[in-house]
């Protein structure tokens, strides 16, 4: 008992220095699910035939393969075969990326649909291009709408992230596993990951929650639902 | 002409695998639905101390990525003496996983249903035992169906971390063909599609049973 | 011609949705300075027109005179630009539920007009006080009676200094007793001699307002003439019926 308290207490600096490149992960596959999933539920809504064919098609994908396997396909794989001699952290982050942007896409089409169809038409009236009705007028209520399924999709993303240690990354679960093999205190450092990853989850939530509150405008809670 | 015993050899691995996969999702997505369904009932109607409890363990299990969930199971454990077969250490992470998962649908379903439900039921001379199995679970089970049922998909996704605890499930079959042949993309993608057909499946299933259960201009509102 | 150049025309406008045809050859000429209403009944292609007016909804075909040249609608540029001088009023307001009252009227002053923001605030600030909003400017859509986001919709119509005004039913949303605001600020703009095409059923502006009123029924315009010659004492006219209906049920006088 007082040795595993000893093994966490030194452990536990070298453990949280993993929180750096796992938060480097998460920020960097949301912003690519971000990028991504805007640009494709953009296509979902407004593009022609081909779009929505290729973004459903990429959506199937992604969200039936595991995020295990996508990792295995494209760090050992397609990424290989493609040419690109990407990092682990790198793959990571874009695998993941492009994992949430196939949940993100589907979260602000739904958004894009529950706005009143006449704000488009308004924009449209006042001399808007199309492009500039969906820059200024729909994502910016998109956004604000999708923040709780946002704070969600992230949520998963953290914890999808402990899986980069399959391939190495240097991030929490790799560190926790490279001391337990050497001091063999599996269960404390174990549940010592798990709790960083549970303080870690939670303050984003309630980041996000804030967030949410800090954008929020009048009338949105009854839109929004 | 190495490629036919290439393919051979791993669409016989894949389907051990697939078999493999199966006999852990099974057991886990109807576990995980009895822990989810008692969980979310006491959740949403027990004392505050039970609800405190059910919280904390959804937070908990919500909170933590499931791979350090099975890590404490299987690396753990031994710690202090339990040993579990990669395969129960498996199942009883995604069970437990899962439940946490489902017990969040269950509950937001049973508190879901209006008061006007209940006084409509005793009204009419109901028992409580009869309100919740003729009133409360027939509408809170339509209520919940979609998410709990989008947790087992994930449920049929995640079971393939099974292979990290050596357990030799789909991924884990194809991760040793593809080492052993060094051929990442082609077996990797085909184990993408064995998963594309499982979740596909289970989509197919649940949208049928949605459809069977619907009533009209329920659950819209 | 002893009248002036028309501002807007258009010719043989004809829209179907699928096998529905909902306007089958509509013609119009409107000239600068006139109000014309249209009226008729609900499904008689109203709103469709006027979004055909300025392409909200593609027409399937016939052409459309802006200032005596045609408008090109298959080049974006120039539908856009042709957009800028047309105003547009809708019946559910339309604001932009994520920006302030004074926000919606900037947004397209700067995206639009390419305005700088100083520059904008003014002309939204005045185009406010004109539609007697000047205080409430701050205020979210939401915060905004039915009466006031459609004063904010017309000020944010207007600030693009729009040479036709289009008006789909401008009061039918409101609250009775907010109708009264509404229809000040329209009757103001008649006054300055804004050109306006607007469908509505409040008998006040019918009457009182148009140069003429076109009843339009099953994707045609059915009758066509100045209130005196269609709604005049003893004339037996479609808008005659029609608009006696409407007093039965809101109990206005002609
Ligand atoms: N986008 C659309 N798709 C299919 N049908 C449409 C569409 N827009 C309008 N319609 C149909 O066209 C017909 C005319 O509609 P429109 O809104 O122009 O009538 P209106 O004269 O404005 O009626 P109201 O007085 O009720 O506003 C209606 O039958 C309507 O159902
Ligand atoms: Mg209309």
């Amino acid at each position: 008992m007082f040795e595993s308290l000893t093994v966490i207490k030194d452990a536990l600096p070298y453990l949280l220095k993993g929180s750096f490149a796992t938060g480097g992960i998460v920020l960097g596959a949301m912003l690519i699910g971000l990028t991504l999933g805007v640009l494709m539920a953009c296509g979902m809504v407004y593009g022609r035939r081909w779009v929505r064919w290729v973004v459903g098609f990429y959506i199937w994908f992604f969200q039936g393969v595991p995020v295990l396997v996508l990792l295995f396909l494209f760090y050992f794989g397609l990424f290989n075969y493609l040419g690109f001699n990407f990092t682990a952290f790198t793959s990571v982050t874009i695998v993941l990326g492009m994992t949430t942007a196939a949940y993100q896409a589907n979260i602000f089409r739904g958004a894009i649909l529950s706005l009143p169809i006449g704000q488009f038409k308004a924009a449209n009236a006042l001399g808007m291009s199309n492009v500039q009705a969906i820059i200024h007028i729909v994502l910016p209520q998109v956004l604000r709408i999708s923040i709780p399924a946002w704070s969600n999709e992230f949520s998963i993303i953290l914890k999808d992230s402990a899986l980069a240690f399959v391939i190495g990354a240097p991030e929490i679960m790799a560190r926790t596993q490279f001391v337990a093999s050497r001091t063999y205190q599996h269960l404390p450092l174990y549940i010592t990951a798990g709790l960083i990853y549970f303080v870690l989850t939670w303050s984003g939530v309630k980041g996000l929650r804030a967030l949410e509150n800090k954008v929020r405008i009048p009338g949105y809670s009854h839109q929004g639902k | 002409m190495d490629d036919l015993g290439f393919f051979r050899e791993l669409f016989t691995g894949l389907n051990r695998g697939l078999l493999m996969s199966i006999m852990l999702i099974i057991p886990s997505a109807l576990g995980g639905l009895v822990i989810g369904i008692t969980a979310g009932a006491l959740r949403a109607f027990g004392n505050a101390a039970v609800v405190r409890i059910g919280d904390g363990y959804a937070a908990l299990f919500r909170g933590t990525p499931l791979v350090v969930q099975l890590f404490v199971l299987y690396f753990g454990l031994p710690n202090v003496g339990i040993y579990l077969s990669p395969y129960w250490a498996a199942v009883t992470a995604f069970v437990l996983c899962s439940g946490a998962y489902q017990s969040e649908y269950v509950r937001g379903a049973l508190l879901s249903i209006k008061r006007n439900q209940y006084l409509g039921a005793q009204a009419l001379g109901f028992t409580r035992l009869q309100t919740i199995f003729w009133v409360i679970i027939p509408q809170a089970m339509r209520r919940a169906l979609p998410g709990c049922g989008n947790e087992i998909i994930y449920l049929i996704k995640y079971s393939s971390l099974a292979y990290i605890v050596t357990f030799m499930e789909l991924t884990g079959e194809g991760k040793t063909i593809a080492t052993e042949y060094f051929r990442f993309t082609e077996v990797f993608l085909v184990i993408g599609f064995y998963y594309l057909i499982l979740v596909s499946v289970a989509k197919i299933i649940l949208r049928k049973t949605e459809k069977a259960l619907e009533v009209p201009g329920f659950g819209s509102a | 011609m002893s009248r002036s150049e028309p501002i807007l025309k258009v010719e043989n406008i004809t829209k179907s949705f699928g096998t529905a045809h909902i306007l089958k050859g509509v013609d119009l000429e409107l000239p600068k300075g006139g109000i014309k209403i249209l009226i008729g009944p609900s499904g008689g292609g109203k709103s469709t027109l006027l979004q055909c007016l300025n392409c909200l909804v593609t027409p399937d075909s016939g052409t459309i005179w802006f200032n005596g040249s045609v408008v090109d609608i298959q080049k974006s540029k120039e539908l856009y630009a042709f957009r800028q001088q047309v105003g547009m009023i809708f019946q559910d307001f339309n604001l932009f539920d994520h920006l302030t009252a004074l926000d919606n009227i900037i947004i397209a002053l700067c995206k639009v007009k390419k305005k700088n923001k100083q520059q904008a605030k003014e002309r939204a600030m005045v185009e406010l006080e004109q539609v007697g909003l000047s205080d409430k400017g701050h205020l979210y859509p939401a915060e905004l009676s039915g009466g006031q986001k459609q004063r904010v919709a017309i000020a944010r119509a207007l600030a693009m200094d729009p040479k036709v005004l289009l008006l789909d039913e401008p009061t039918s949303a409101l609250d009775p007793e907010l109708v009264g605001e509404v229809v000040a600020v329209i009757r103001s703009l008649a006054q300055k001699g804004m050109t306006m095409i607007m469908a509505t059923h409040q008998i006040s502006l019918i009457r009182n307002l148009a140069d003429e009123i076109l009843f339009m029924k099953d994707g045609l315009i059915a009758e066509q003439g100045t209130p005196r010659e269609l709604l005049g004492a003893g004339v037996c006219t479609l808008s005659q019926g029609f608009c006696d209906k409407l007093n039965e049920i809101t109990g206005e006088e002609i």
